[in-house]
């Protein structure tokens, strides 16, 4: 089904049934166009090999790339309620809980797996915000932030299933070298406002990799791949359909866009 | 009536309270301030941009942020890239908030919270220093 | 009518101050949270509301409540309720007042709180939220203010209100089940995410409000020569029986439900708040005195409700009343709120407590709730003992 007249569809039942119809008549146009198919347009997509990134060095690497890049404030350890991450590991067990059963091999159970925001299809996020300030970039895909727009009320917070969000409870410049922030090209936040990963759309737009992407194949080859994954073409596509993979809470239906291979 | 007066009294007190602002200055005679600005064009006219830069401003990040565009084109049809620090603020042109920012918005009593979040060249130690 | 506010007795005045005084207190430690932001608050990463949330959820009931007098009285005729309408109409704007200056108090940057009306955004059950609440404001402002004008004026409210107290009943329900789908309708939040939750928020305000509402009568009675009438404070009492039983029976669904089919997700919070959770070693059990308090406080109160000796007594149904409202504070403002950020979706487990500057914040927005309604209940008294004979001025 072609997008126009998705919109169309979509708008017409806003109009005529009001927004409860609205997760009923996508739900439908779901069935029909599938999840997964091949489309015209673009959707980055990332896949992490967890056995390669099971990597202290790599994972570090990994955050420290896109923390210095995006001035993500270093919350000092009394305030470790309050961290801000973009891009981090937990356990298996806590990143696929529907996975990680009593007799899962020791070594797997254990793993350290990078977890950051999935850019879902139907992101809860961005059903959730008030102001508009959390969308979906038509044009690629790209789970975005406004950061002049979010009022902090962390409605996306509660509604995320991926604990992807962090919210800045103070000023995060606060928590910067020297009130230096490392990359005087990004901006910072200020306080009172949410943010996250943004699969590095700055860096996309001059036809870059993200930071974590590039960071963490230096260390182990392969251990990340991006690219858009509606691109038949791409390495990410062939990836997908030759390997199996697994994503975060498939079940709630938000259609993640960050693939782990196991 | 008895209140009379006090009501008066009390609207006057009201009145000089609310309008303030507006004829305070009256009395403090702050002098225009003196902007240092760089050689060179900007991307429009010096009048233009007195008056619009902050809608200007306003739209661009609008526009970078939300629509993804990233080039303004001015009205002599020159292209630019739409960044507050990449543009406005880069080496050369308006890199000294203090003295061009500052100067104008100290003056007009304003305070925009640009610098919150984005970092003015001035403000941070060059490169290569500690 | 605003004349009546100025005239007051020592002890009136007194109570005044002293609500500015705690207004005062309430604003002095918001400035704190204003300067260096909603750090000064127990909240974290993972429990990302907590008390403003959890009031303003409990207060939206209070407002919506107003609706268990206005049905039976405009739409049954049931006299007795005469004088009780504009009391529960005049409780509603400073409830809704409260919600608003809670979510307000809660916003990251309160100065933006206008770009939800500037970029509307229908998808959103906050956007809403807030024009329902704004709506409920208007229209028992509206309602509230001509009908006691009218009666000042000794003539009928004029047809048109009709349409604004109609309309009154169905928004009333509204404002309290959007509050509820800001819960329900996240599927990341097992606890919240069930089709009971705006019912159980209905059965709860039912019980609350009119319970708020039978203990101010009781204090206007005391203060003043205006009654509200026994009768209509005994029909009253019924209702937050028939709503306590409800609401109990509600949750009793819920455990039900979650613990029959024994999935974990859904148990989790709930075992975190009657037995505490164990993860990696260690015991997290805040909120277990609370809630058990809470549950036997409000069965109990239950209990008296429903034998009519004890709910026609007097001297005793201030104080069932008073076990209504906070063993539903408890149950539905605190524990239902907090629970469901237990545990995160990364299976971690935070526990939450207000701070001290939370708490006077929280305390300064319902003084400011209390001076509203104090202010309004006043201009009811004023009206109604000019109306009595041989009036004696409070």
């Amino acid at each position: 089904m072609d997008d126009s007249r998705r919109d169309f569809l979509k708008k017409a039942s806003i109009a005529s049934l009001g927004i409860a119809a609205l997760p009923v008549l996508s739900a439908g146009v779901r069935a029909v166009s599938g999840h997964g198919a091949a489309t015209d347009s673009i959707q980055w997509g990332m896949v992490i090999d967890v056995q390669k990134c099971d990597n202290k060095a790599l994972a570090d690497a990994a955050q420290k790339a896109c923390h210095t890049e995006h001035n993500v404030p270093a919350v000092p350890a009394d305030l470790k309620d309050e961290e801000i991450k973009w891009i981090w590991t937990e356990a298996f067990q806590n990143v696929f809980p529907e996975q990680a059963h009593a007799r899962m091999a020791h070594k797997l159970h254990d793993k350290q797996v990078v977890v950051l925001c999935n850019h879902c299809d139907r992101p809860s996020c961005v059903r959730v915000c008030p102001t508009k300030a959390t969308w979906k970039r038509k044009s690629d895909g790209i789970v975005m932030m406004d950061m002049h727009r979010c009022i902090g009320c962390r409605f996306c917070m509660a509604a995320c299933p991926f604990g992807a969000r962090s919210f800045n409870y103070s000023d995060p410049r606060k928590f910067m070298d020297t009130e230096k922030p490392a990359n005087t090209l990004y901006p910072t936040r200020s306080m009172g406002v949410v943010e996250k990963c943004t699969f590095c759309a700055d860096r996309i737009r001059e036809g870059r990799q993200p930071a974590c992407v590039e960071a963490a194949n230096a260390i182990v080859p392969g251990a990340m791949v991006f690219g858009n994954v509606n691109d038949p073409e791409s390495e990410i596509y062939k990836y997908l359909t030759e390997n199996h993979t697994l994503v975060r809470q498939l079940n709630l239906g938000t259609g993640p866009n960050v693939y782990y291979k196991l | 009536m008895s209140d009379k007066g006090k009501i008066f009294l009390g609207l006057i007190v009201f009145i000089v309270a609310v309008t303030y602002p507006m004829w305070g200055g009256v009395f403090a005679k702050t002098p225009a301030p003196d902007v240092q600005l760089p050689d060179g064009k900007c991307i429009e006219s010096r009048d233009y941009m007195v008056a619009n830069h902050m809608n200007m401003l306003d739209e661009w990040r609008d526009k970078f942020v939300r629509e993804g565009e990233e080039i303004y084109i001015a009205s002599d049809g020159t292209e630019h890239a739409i960044s507050l620090t990449k543009t406005c603020m880069k080496s050369g042109c308006h890199d000294n908030k203090t003295e061009f920012c500052d100067k104008c918005h100290t003056y007009a009593d304003v305070d925009p919270y640009c610098w919150d979040c984005h970092v003015a060249p001035d403000q941070v130690a060059p490169k290569g220093g500690n | 009518m605003l004349d009546h506010v100025f005239r007051g007795s020592k002890k009136y005045w007194a109570f005044i101050g002293l609500l500015l005084a705690v207004i005062g207190a309430g604003v002095f430690a918001y400035s704190f949270q204003l300067r260096d932001g909603l750090t000064v608050t127990g909240m974290s990463r993972d429990v990302s509301w907590g008390f403003y949330i959890a009031q303003f959820t409990f207060m939206v009931g209070v407002a919506a409540a107003a609706v268990m007098v206005v049905i039976p009285y405009y739409l049954h005729d049931y006299k007795a309720f005469g004088k009780m309408v504009i009391m529960a109409e005049f409780l509603a704007v400073p409830a809704v007042l409260v919600c608003m200056l809670f979510i307000a108090a809660d916003m990251g940057q309160p100065m933006r709180m206008l770009n939800v009306m500037l970029h509307p955004t229908p998808n959103s059950v906050m956007f809403f939220d807030m024009t329902v609440l704004f709506g409920y404001l208007g229209i028992n402002l509206i309602v509230g203010c001509i009908s006691l004008d009218c009666e000042r004026k000794g003539v009928h409210y004029p047809g048109w209100l009709k349409f604004f107290i109609f309309l009154s009943v169905p928004w009333a329900v509204s404002i309290h089940t959007v509050t509820a789908f800001l819960y329900a309708g996240l599927e990341a939040r097992p606890f919240w995410m069930t089709a009971i939750l705006a019912p159980r928020f209905l059965a709860s305000a039912f019980a609350a409000g009119p319970s708020l509402l039978i203990i101010l009568s009781f204090i206007v009675r005391k203060v003043s020569r205006f009654d509200p009438g026994e009768q209509a404070i005994k029909t009253l009492s019924t209702v937050v029986t028939y709503a306590m039983c409800l609401n109990i029976f509600f949750v009793g669904l819920e455990i039900f439900t979650v613990f029959y089919a024994d999935m974990p997700h859904h148990m989790e919070p709930f075992i975190y708040m009657f037995k505490g959770l164990e993860h990696h070693g260690e015991t997290y059990n805040n909120l277990v005195p609370f809630m058990w308090f809470g549950q036997i406080l409000g069965v109990i109160a239950a209990i008296f409700l429903v034998i009519p000796s004890t709910r026609k007594n007097f001297t005793l149904l201030p104080f069932l009343c008073g076990a209504v409202i906070l063993a539903l504070w408890l149950e539905k403002g605190l524990g239902m709120v907090l629970a469901g950020f237990i545990p995160s979706p990364l299976l971690h487990i935070t526990e939450y407590v207000p701070t001290a500057i939370e708490l006077a914040v929280t305390i300064g927005i319902y003084a400011i709730g209390a001076l509203t309604l104090t202010v309004l209940y006043k201009i009811i008294i004023g009206v109604r003992e000019h109306g009595l004979p041989s009036a004696e001025r409070q």
